[in-house]
């Protein structure tokens, strides 16, 4: 089977290191991949969109799945797929929604693979309605570290183990979703403003749970009384009844056409995203936005994925890469999240991607995100001066709040922080033992974490 | 392993007592790093360095080794690396040799090169080794401005740093690609033991400066770093100052 010896990093393009990159294209090369990776193991990669160093594995193997990306069956009746771990959810909504379906979940790119949608139990705007991604899996099968497929239901502590276990229990084979019913491949979407950080928390909380999807864009470069200024974006998927009679939307409601640009160019020059130019961009996304606008009907890519449309665009960063930060605190600590925004916009972070929204319910995997508050996330090019110290001391405030930060973002945590972020890791470290005594699946962020 | 910013979690120190390697010892220990592992020749010296950074909180354990012993680095830092990743080894060892006596005793002038230079080939290559093995990870040779010119007052120590150099660099360029970094460090005058009673040259600069700059340059994976950093300006002017002129120059 294909394999190459290569430099891997994760979507921030920090921190490389060098793996032998392994290319199964069915699940005995698979099996065999795993048997015979060698003394540093290996982990599963799917699309390469976790921020940090997920799935890298240092002088071991990683193994490459996006070439194992069959769509085996859909129930277009009951609403469900059953697909190989490689498929993207860029393909799952070109196979779905021209039958009325669409995705459970989706993070802010569907350029990531079923696989890695379980491995980081990604949520996305609907988690206070939804749930995370793997809320919605009926089973998966799993490829063990003894070369062994298992076939895993929801509910098991397999299951819960690997939701969210960042690859480490083994490699997700296929995966059976459960789907969304839609009537439209357009979104209706509600816009409005909010002037600084409290009138934003207030409207989401008054009215969150009217809408299936909701986020808010946040400024922090804004001071002062506008310190938190936001644009809030709202939505469901549109009925028919809201497309106009005679238009080609109306005759085909269900096509999916998402735009894309030319990528951006592999060299950058460093220092584009300064304060200044994101100052700027920022002050014009705030202008430009309505102070309020209902019903507005988008297409799913500008909603969702507004990214999407401009390939490497993590290369605007240029060669010293960005770090993406992404905590939650519980309801209560919303002096927590008003001290962290205090500092951020004090500090002028250059951060030009911030958003915060409210989850629902946590979800029962071990090593999953999301519980119930409020989440930030934000990007900060990595070579800015001091923000090594500065994000250390925001762990803190997240950490005295009872929060966590989010794995497939991070690149830089303490270590010593983890087990309080997440109480269940020594369940996890425990199953891990139990079913992989030789550590065959590591990665470097099990490494830097000791998970 | 490093994190996105280039801190290590574990590192080697090759001359364990080095005080350049001590003072960035503990100014990565109040970063990330939690392992050093201090290599030299056993001494009280390098007991108490250890212990000075457990304080700090670090897991601290010595290894014997000796520059002057090819035959046994090998083994001595196998064993290193077989408990572990190491994230960053820091060549630190050397020795500055007395340039009067030296020339008149071409035994003690073979042991400065030989411990500048071979120790250091060999140690060198083992290490890449077994990066190259994980990886991952950076090697940061320390080196010296004394190597960039031969100077009548040093040649000595200088040839033997400009061999070091040379190599370093060179094994910087076999390495790229394969996830190691080689980082050559080149300081000017530095206040240590090892410069005690000599006179001060322009540019001097202290072992937490440099400690500094290399933990800088982790972070931009440098390949070269300079201490203080206008030493490459006035270096690269020296470089092209006629033999002639350049021996008649008050350095």
């Amino acid at each position: 089977m294909p394999a190459d010896t290569v430099s891997v990093t994760g979507w921030g393009r920090t921190a490389p290191t060098t793996a032998l990159l392994i290319r199964p294209r069915s699940y005995e090369e698979a099996a065999a991949a795993v048997r015979e990776c060698g003394p540093r193991g290996g982990i599963p990669r799917g699309l390469g969109r976790a921020y940090g160093d997920a799935a890298q594995n240092a002088g071991g193997a990683v193994f490459d799945m996006t070439g194992l990306d069959r769509v085996h069956a859909i129930d277009a009746d009951g609403g469900t797929v059953l697909c190989d771990a490689g498929v993207s959810l860029h393909r799952l909504m070109e196979v779905l929604l021209p039958l009325g379906w669409f995705v459970p979940v989706t993070p802010g790119t569907r350029y990531v693979t079923v696989g890695g949608a379980i491995g980081a139990d990604i949520h996305g705007k609907n988690h206070h309605v939804s749930g995370s991604f793997a809320r919605h899996v009926l089973s998966f099968e799993l490829l063990t570290a003894d070369g062994e497929i298992r076939t895993v239901s929801h509910g098991t502590p397999l299951f819960d183990a690997t939701a969210g276990g960042m690859g480490l229990t083994g490699v997700i084979l296929t995966a059976t979703v459960r789907l969304q019913p839609v009537a439209t491949s357009l979104m209706s979407v509600d816009t409005e403003r909010a002037t600084d950080l409290d009138d934003l928390m207030a409207r989401l909380t008054a009215t969150d749970h009217r809408y299936r999807y909701s986020v808010a864009w946040i400024d922090l470069l804004a001071r002062g009384a506008s310190m938190g200024r936001s644009v809030l974006t709202r939505g469901d998927h549109a009925p028919l009844e809201a497309l106009a009679e005679r238009t080609r939307a109306r005759r085909a409601p269900l096509e999916f056409r998402p735009g894309r640009l030319p990528a951006a160019p592999a060299w950058m020059p460093e220092g584009l995203l300064g304060r200044t130019t994101v100052g700027l961009f920022n002050e014009l996304w705030y202008r430009k936005a309505p102070r309020a606008r209902s019903g507005e009907l988008q297409r799913i890519s500008t909603f969702f994925h507004p990214l999407d449309g401009v390939p490497h665009w993590n290369r605007v960063y240029g060669r010293g890469g960005f770090v993406q930060y992404q905590f939650v605190v519980g309801y209560g600590q919303e002096d927590a999240l008003r001290r962290i925004v205090h500092r951020i916009s004090q500090r002028r972070c250059p951060s030009f991607l911030a958003v915060l929204k409210r989850f629902g319910e946590g979800d029962p995997g071990w090593l999953s995100f999301p519980m119930p508050g409020w989440t930030l996330a934000l990007d900060i090019p990595a070579n800015l001066p001091g923000l090594d110290g500065f994000l250390d001391e925001l762990d803190e405030e997240v950490t005295a709040a009872a929060g966590r930060v989010y794995l497939a973002k991070d690149s830089r945590l303490r270590p010593e922080l983890l087990s309080a972020m997440y109480p269940r890791l020594g369940d996890f470290r425990a199953l891990r033992e139990e079913l992989d005594p030789r550590s065959v699946f590591t990665s470097d962020l099990s490494r830097r974490l000791g998970l | 392993m490093k994190d996105a910013f280039g801190a290590p979690q574990s590192m080697l120190v090759l001359g364990g007592t080095s005080e350049i390697a001590l003072a960035t010892a503990r100014r990565l220990i109040a970063r990330r790093t939690r392992t050093v592992w201090l290599a030299g020749r056993p001494s009280p010296a390098l007991e108490t360095a250890a212990a000075d950074l457990r304080v700090l909180g670090a897991d601290v354990r010595t290894v014997a080794f000796d520059a002057l012993d090819p035959d046994a680095h090998e083994t001595a830092l196998g064993k290193v690396f077989a408990e572990g990743d190491i994230d960053l080894v820091l060549l630190a060892f050397g020795v500055l040799g007395d340039q009067s006596r030296d020339e008149n005793e071409p035994g003690s002038a073979v042991r400065v090169a030989q411990t500048n230079y071979t120790g250091a080939v060999s140690s060198g290559l083992v290490c890449a080794r077994a990066l190259q093995a994980q990886g991952h990870g950076s090697l940061v040779v320390l080196s010296s401005v004394a190597g960039e010119r031969a100077r009548r007052a040093n040649f000595i120590y200088g040839s033997s740093k400009a061999g070091l150099d040379a190599f370093a660099q060179g094994l910087g360029d076999a390495l790229y690609g394969t996830g190691v970094h080689v980082m050559v460090v080149r300081p000017g005058f530095v206040r240590t033991r090892m410069t005690t009673g000599l006179p001060e040259a322009p540019l001097a600069t202290t072992p937490e400066a440099v400690a500094t700059a290399i933990e800088t340059g982790l972070r931009r994976r440098s390949e070269t770093v300079w201490v203080p950093g206008a030493l490459r300006v006035v270096m690269s002017a020296l470089r092209h100052v006629p033999r002639a002129v350049f021996r008649r120059l008050p350095i």
